[in-house]
């Protein structure tokens, strides 16, 4: 889960990380009350988790709290990359000297977070990366023992930072890996950390990831109540509610699978044979009448579904249980594309016999299935 | 021969009280796995699977008492992690972890404090493995494996069966199927398995099974290059998912241009391993 700017940024301020001292605002009067409480020249930063904010317009420099007003109205009317404004973060205008880049991910093969920083900060920092890597210092963190000063500061030599800012960049890394660590943090990012006209480090942008699986556990309720449903597909909202993993794709052939490795196959073997998938499910392990009941709510909701196909390979699922919930949701909603179903394994037999007189293709094979399900689509299509 | 576990492992099952942990606990013994111990903390004294299992408070005493050398883990992921040190410092030589959702963080420390106690994990988030005939550790259906001569190691689960079934179908047995599972850190990767593989006496061939995100794959085609003399044959489940889509499994995340399905394939043929376009296709090419 992503965390916004004014998310992200409040968080390093309770590390003691330096941040500009502005507010988020959701309408034009709040951003002129905060703009004239700090005074001087601001930016009107929208919030909105993608990238090229700025390259959209959704960065601008105001001058006085009026035009503040006229240009957080405008912001707060855009939509970029398809996600609408609905915050606006007002800051003061930084004096700039210099821009770094700070940053903590997770390295998966080296199997350890690894902070990484340069003096090259800034919006192209990634092309930075591409181009000229040496650029880019980087220190990989023991998870046992966390972040060392020493550490630190070896990366402030790497990138020739100037010995007056030595112990300030040492506290924001040491503080940022803190931040890191204490929430799940799968990214902790600051760019540009600025080093102002007076010498002074100040976080400028903020970025965060939150590990999803800390969140599935239930071991930060503050963060997940930050969540921003904009971002979420609603019906991969409605999915999670059953426990259901749904993704959304843009072709005709609705999926239900057990299973993430099992779905993506079953898709990736449809457009082997010359169809499109629908959607990825993943029903799960264990799944019962109730959760299969709800896939298929879900798959039917899509308009350009013309055909299903539920692929389910028994073991701690029930072919059984599958089957009654196939039924109950037939009941319940009413099937209007025909249907492929393959059930192999835990109880498969007992599924199949239930199912017999539901009106449906039956397949042995994954191969057979998908190619059965590619002709249903297109026979319904026409 | 085979890989990690064989009729002589010493099994203890830490969480096999709770219904799904007890339903695949019958599974396992009912298959012949010798199951030593259960371990929940409260529960001590009892007697499970018809008195069968004797179940302890801690794993310190169920190993000292019944020399259980393995343990599987069902316990729920918020409290798993301590389920894995604690059977780590009870001196647990191999350790099977199947629970779900644990955080990357805390698996970084896990993997960490094994290395240095030198001892092997299997999961999480991991179906766990089986020799067919002799022993199964985890929740991989026994009726769908023959023994036979293919060493068998995968990062998803369902999809496993898919292959175990689909050689069964042929005739076609496995020395060792072991699911490492689909999350970005975890216990053991595909290349300590295909060493295993390659020592391994009763394997003649490998059928590794990967996905799409991170970079194992690859890693896995640079071992075999290098070190693998036994045929290997491969599939990689994620051809047509979009990218920067989260998948279901943790790992599975396209990052940039690497560990696409079409990056890991181009690696794996470059090491002259096979790789099927679709899971049934692979008992054909291990014929060939």
């Amino acid at each position: 889960m992503n965390l916004h700017e004014y998310q992200s940024k409040s968080i390093f301020a309770q590390y003691d990380i330096p941040v500009p001292s502005g507010k988020v605002a959701a309408t034009p009067a709040e951003a002129k009350a905060i703009a004239q409480a700090l005074g001087g020249r601001v930016v009107v930063k929208s919030q909105v988790l993608t990238g090229g904010r700025g390259k959209a317009g959704g960065i601008k420099l105001a001058s006085n709290a009026d035009e503040a007003e006229q240009l957080a109205g405008q912001i707060l009317a855009m939509t970029i990359r398809g996600l609408p404004v609905r915050k606006v973060l007002i800051d003061p205008a930084a004096n700039i000297a210099s821009e770094i880049y700070l940053g903590i991910t997770n390295d998966r093969a080296a199997r350890k977070p690894v902070l990484m920083a340069s003096a090259a900060g800034g919006v192209d920092i990634e092309e930075v990366a591409h181009t000229t890597p040496e650029k880019i210092i980087r220190t990989h963190i023991d998870p046992l023992m966390g972040l060392r000063d020493y550490q630190a500061r070896d990366v402030a030599i790497g990138m020739d930072l100037p010995r007056e800012q030595w112990s300030q960049f040492i506290h924001i890394a040491r503080k940022l890996w803190e931040v890191y660590r204490d929430n799940d943090a799968t990214l902790a990012e600051i760019n540009p950390l600025v080093i102002t006209g007076d010498g002074k480090l100040v976080a400028l942008d903020g970025k965060m990831s939150i590990d999803d699986n800390a969140l599935a556990v239930g071991r930060h309720p503050d963060l997940e109540a930050m969540r921003d449903l904009d971002v979420e597909e609603a019906s991969e909202i409605e999915a999670k509610k059953y426990e259901l993993s749904y993704i959304k794709l843009d072709g005709n052939i609705g999926c239900m699978v057990n299973g993430a490795g099992l779905a993506m196959t079953t898709m990736d073997v449809i457009k082997l044979f010359g169809g499109s998938p629908a959607n990825f499910l993943d029903i799960g392990g264990g799944a019962g009448e109730e959760k299969v009941a709800a896939a298929f709510r879900i798959i039917l909701k899509e308009p350009n579904v013309k055909a299903i196909l539920i692929n389910i390979f028994g073991g701690i699922t029930r072919c059984d249980d599958v089957a009654r919930g196939i039924l109950a949701a037939m009941a319940e909603v009413g099937v209007h594309v025909p249907m492929v179903v393959r059930l192999v394994g835990t109880n498969a037999k007992e599924g199949r016999e239930l199912l017999a007189n539901a009106n449906m293709g039956t397949a042995e094979t994954l191969t057979e299935a998908a190619q059965m399900v590619v002709a249903a689509a297109q026979g319904s299509e026409q | 021969m085979s890989i990690l576990i064989n009729k002589h492992t010493r099994l203890l099952g830490q969480g096999i009280t709770g219904s799904q942990g007890l339903f695949h606990a019958r599974l396992m013994l009912e298959y012949g796995t010798n199951l030593v111990a259960g371990v929940t903390p409260g529960k001590g004294g009892q007697w499970i699977l018809n008195d069968k299992v004797p179940v302890f408070d801690s794993c310190k005493v169920a190993v000292e008492t019944t020399g259980a050398n393995t343990s599987v883990i069902f316990v729920p992921a918020k409290f798993a992690v301590d389920s894995i040190y604690e059977a780590a410092d009870a001196g647990i030589q191999l350790i099977i972890c199947l629970s779900e959702w644990i955080p990357i963080a805390d698996m970084m420390r896990v993997r960490a404090y094994l290395t240095q106690k030198n001892v092997r994990m299997i999961g999480p988030n991991c179906p766990g493995l089986i020799t067919p005939g002799e022993a199964k550790v985890g929740i991989i259906p026994g009726d769908i494996a023959i023994p036979g001569n293919i060493g068998i190691v995968s990062r998803s689960g369902t999809l496993t069966y898919e292959v175990l079934y689909a050689l069964k179908q042929v005739g076609m047995g496995a020395s060792t199927c072991v699911g490492i599972g689909g999350d970005p850190v975890r216990g053991t990767d595909f290349i300590d398995v295909l060493q295993m593989f390659e020592e391994d006496a009763q394997t003649d061939k490998v059928v590794m099974i990967g996905e799409i995100g991170g970079t194992d794959e690859e890693k896995a085609a640079e071992y075999i290059r290098n070190h693998l003399t036994k045929p290997v044959v491969s599939f990689i489940a994620g051809q047509t998912a979009p990218p920067g889509k989260r998948m279901g499994h943790a790992g599975a995340i396209v990052e940039g241009g690497a560990g696409t399905a079409a990056e890991k394939i181009k690696a794996l043929e470059a090491a002259n391993v096979r790789v099927a376009k679709h899971p049934e296709e692979i008992p054909s090419l291990l014929v060939g």
